[in-house]
Order: C-alpha cells, then structure tokens, then sequence
C-alpha cells in the first residue's frame, strides 16, 4: 500500500529531514510512527501525502508514485488519503456536522447525499448528537473526532495522523485512539505518528517504527519483537 | 450557485477592496466611456464631412455639352462614384453671386463669365477615402476638355489622421486604464484568496480539485468587471446626458459598444481573478 524506497528529503543545501529511508507498510496495517521532534516523522506524513516530494528515491500509495504523479492527479491521491494534524484544523464558523459536509462538498459529493452521509459520519466518530455544535463548544477530544469524520469523509485507503492525541488528556487520548483501532479494524490502513511512548506502550501489538535524525533506527516488523 | 454564494461572501468579507476593485473598474471603463462617446460623435461629424468629399473636374470654355453628357455616364458608371453633376458656365455664375452676395455687383458688372463649367462627382459612401478620390481624380484628368480636377486632398487626408488620432488615443487610454484595473481586481483576489487560506487549505487536504477551489474566485472577479462596467456605463450615461443638455448636442453609443464594453469588463475582471488566483494557490498546500 505504502512503499518509500531510498527516501531522502532535504530542505535546503545542508539539513537532511530524511537520509535514504526506505519502508513498507502492507494494506489494512496499523503503524506507529515515533521519535523525538525532529527526527523526520512529520516528513514521512508529508512525503505519503504528496504536500512534498522527496529529493532522492520514490514514495509509492496504491497506484500513484512521487516521481509520476501529475499536479492534477494530487486531489484523487488525496481523496485516498485521509489526513488528520494534531491541532484539529476545524473551520471555527462552521458546525461540526458542517466541517464534515465541507470535505464531501469540495470533493463533488451529490447534495443529496451529504446530509445523510454526515449523520453516518458523526455517528460513527460517537458525536451523532454534537452536530449542530460548533468547535468551540466542543471539548479537545470531541474536535479531533470530527476532525477524524472530515478525513473519512472520502472514504480513504489510508488515514495518515499525525499526533493525532498530542494536544489531548489521557482519557480523550485513548478514547480517540480506538476509534483509530476501529478505523482500521474496518480495513483501513493507519500510519500514526507520535511520541507518546506510553501509548505505544499499551499496544504492544501495533508495529513501530522509530526514526532518528531522519533515519528508521528500528522497525520492530524486522526485529520481530515490540520496543 | 456555490461559486455565486461564496463570491457574494468574499464581497461581504472585505467590502471596502470589493468596492475599490469595482470603483477602478467603473473609472477606467467611464474614461473609456466618454472618450467612446467622444469618438463616436467625431465620427458622425467625419461622415457628414466626408459625404461633401467630391471630385471636381473644371472644363475647357467651348466644350461640346455633348461630349460632356457622354463623359458624366462614363464617370458615373465608375465604382466609386455615386453621383456626377454637370454645372454649367451660367450655372457656376448664378452660384456664385448667389453664395457670394458682397460681390453681386462685380458679377454683375462682367462682360464675359469667368467661371468655368465643371463636373462635381459625388464618391459612394465606402469610397469617401483620399486614395478613391485620388483614383476618380486621376481617370477624369485624362478626358481632353478637363482643364483641372480638385479634391481636397490634403483635407480628407487630415480628416483620416485626426480619426486615426482618436481611435489610438481611445485605444491606449483604455489599455493601460485596463491593466490598472486588473492589478487592482487581482489585489482584491489575493486577499480574498489569503482570507480563505484555512479553507483552501483543508480543500487542498481532502482532495478537492483546483478548479472547485478556483471558481469562486473567478465569479468574483467576473462580478467585479460586470458591476463596475455597469456603474461605467451609468456613470457615461449621466455625463453624456449633462454634456448634451448643456453644453453641445451629442449621440449616445451605438448599443453593441455597450454589450462589448460589458463584456469586455466582466472578461477583464475573470482573467485578472484567474491570473491572481493560480499565483496564489501554488503558495498555498496542506499546512
């Protein structure tokens, strides 16, 4: 699903956010992404999203390569790619309902259809009842699942988060992680990046890997053992 | 319908450069405007000018009127002319002390009439130019009783220059007042654009398509360019009216100037949108 092969990104002349990097993450897998702040997590997000391509090597999601794809082919990799940021990025003027009918209108859904797929959305994120709410009357936790229903509006592939839990409390953090678990226990693939090593923790069962200065420095899919 | 509705929005966010974009508009296109208005009643007053541009041919003294009426079926027969009358001697004295009152009694007092017969042909309406005339003027040269034509060159030819004049000045007044009102409409795009930038944005994320996230943008330059050459037009109208009452009777544009001039406002205010818009979403991806 997800293959980057002898990744390297560098911004500007000098520093290297990635140095020759190559993964693989299967279809339907979960993953941690980890490491301190810094050390390339973010860049990887970037790299499977396209926001950037890399400066060596290729990054390949289903059918699309970096090195091929046109400009005008990003919105249909995007649509296969949920993307969900740490701080929520909700429109602060629009309901929570209304955040999630956005992305299915920008993205040509069928008037019709929206209401009742929102409905479905919110339902499935457990906030049926919030969706006249606006951002602000909704806790931290609450926002970032309505920032997960807007990602899942598409219907994608893969759900890329990035530190989806990091501006949240314990309780909300690992309400909103299972519902991650449920994402991709529904078959889609998740490639979450964070550094809460006590999460990772709790589950040891979920593949990590562990960049460094803009190097995997463990994947425990190739150790054969958790961290 | 959404692109009109979020148009409308980016209007209300930022009233004061909406209105600002659509005033530039409305001023260039009413400078454009008058100067059109100018032109188009020099013309008028060209045409009425030019339908006296006439080839006149003088005649020998003693010409055989016969050989004259055969040459005025020649000459009129001609595709540039439309009409060629015969004056006579007596004729041409007659106009004279008619035309020339303060010297009736010089022409009275003559013994012998000074004045020439001559042929004064009338050139059809598309052919009033100074190389049509030159043409008639140089075929009836050639008949033998034909002492000297005249046309007026040098004045057709300074009537030409003067509308060319006017139609340049018309020309690169309203370019350059175009491309002043285009650097204004983009402005008004980019901050319209920068505004939405938390939208375009999350757009951008969810895959959304650069046309979706265009459109808007491009009504609303579109709106801008067609209000404001409304407001030109108005703005021309009321001026022509005044202009008219008070001071020199005129004529209002024909309408397809006005349509053109619409649409050219409403076309000018998309491409500036359009130019504005892709510059500044290539600036602007997921977070």
């Amino acid at each position: 699903m997800i293959k980057l092969q002898s990744v390297t990104k560098a911004y500007g002349r000098v520093a290297h956010a990635l140095d020759d990097v190559s993964l693989h993450v299967a279809k339907g897998e979960i993953v941690f992404l980890t490491g301190a702040s810094g050390a390339g997590k973010t860049t990887i997000l970037r790299l499977i999203h396209m926001q950037t391509r890399p400066t060596k090597g290729e990054v390949r999601v289903s059918r699309f390569s970096s090195s091929r794809i046109k400009r005008r082919e990003l919105p249909e990799l995007r649509r296969r790619v949920g993307y969900v940021f740490q701080e929520f990025r909700l429109l602060e003027n629009l309901s929570a309902g209304e955040n999630v009918a956005f992305a299915l209108e920008c993205t040509g859904s069928p008037r019709a259809k929206i209401g009742p797929r929102v409905q479905k959305l919110l339902a499935q994120v457990g906030l049926a009842a919030r969706a006249r709410s606006y951002p602000r009357e909704l806790s931290g936790g609450e926002q970032q699942r309505v920032a997960i229903a807007r990602a899942l509006a598409t219907e994608p592939l893969v759900l890329l988060a990035d530190e989806p839990t990091g501006n949240l409390d314990e309780r909300a953090s690992s309400g909103v992680f299972e519902l991650f678990r449920r994402i991709n226990a529904s078959g889609t693939t998740v490639v979450m990046a964070t550094h809460d090593a006590e999460l990772i923790r709790r589950h040891p069962d979920i593949r990590v890997i562990e960049l460094e200065t803009g190097s995997v420095v463990f994947d425990s899919a190739a150790a054969g053992a958790a961290p | 319908m959404r692109s009109v509705r979020e148009a409308l929005a980016g209007f209300g966010r930022a009233p004061l450069l909406g209105g600002l974009s659509i005033g530039a508009i409305a001023v260039s296109l009413f400078i454009v405007g008058l100067f059109a208005v100018a032109a188009h009643n020099v013309d008028r007053a060209l045409s009425g000018v030019e339908s006296r541009v006439e080839v006149v041919a003088y005649l020998d003294d003693g010409v055989d009127e016969e050989l004259v009426g055969l040459a005025v079926a020649e000459i009129e027969a001609y595709p540039e002319v439309q009409q060629v009358t015969y004056v006579s001697k007596v004729e041409a004295l007659y106009r004279a002390s008619q035309e020339l009152t303060e010297f009736s009694d010089v022409f009275s007092d003559l013994e012998v009439n000074p004045l020439p017969a001559s042929l004064v042909a009338q050139l059809g309406e598309d052919d009033r130019t100074p190389d049509a005339a030159e043409r008639v003027a140089e075929r009836i040269e050639s008949y033998d009783f034909v002492e000297e034509v005249r046309y007026g060159r040098e004045w057709v030819d300074r009537l030409y220059r003067l509308r060319r004049i006017v139609g340049g000045g018309v020309l690169l007044l309203g370019a350059s007042f175009a491309v002043g009102a285009a650097l204004l409409i983009g402005i008004a795009v980019r901050m319209a654009v920068l505004a939405r930038r938390r939208e375009i944005s999350i757009m951008k994320t969810v895959g959304a398509t650069e046309a979706y996230i265009r459109r808007p943008f491009l009504v609303e330059g579109l709106l801008t360019g067609l209000v404001g050459g409304l407001l030109a037009v108005v703005l021309t109208y009321g001026t022509y009216r005044l202009v008219d009452r008070a001071l020199l009777p005129l004529e209002w544009v024909p309408e397809w100037w006005v349509t053109i001039g619409l649409g050219f406002a409403g076309l000018l205010g998309m491409a500036a949108a359009a130019r504005a818009v892709r510059r500044e979403l290539r600036g602007i991806d997921v977070y």
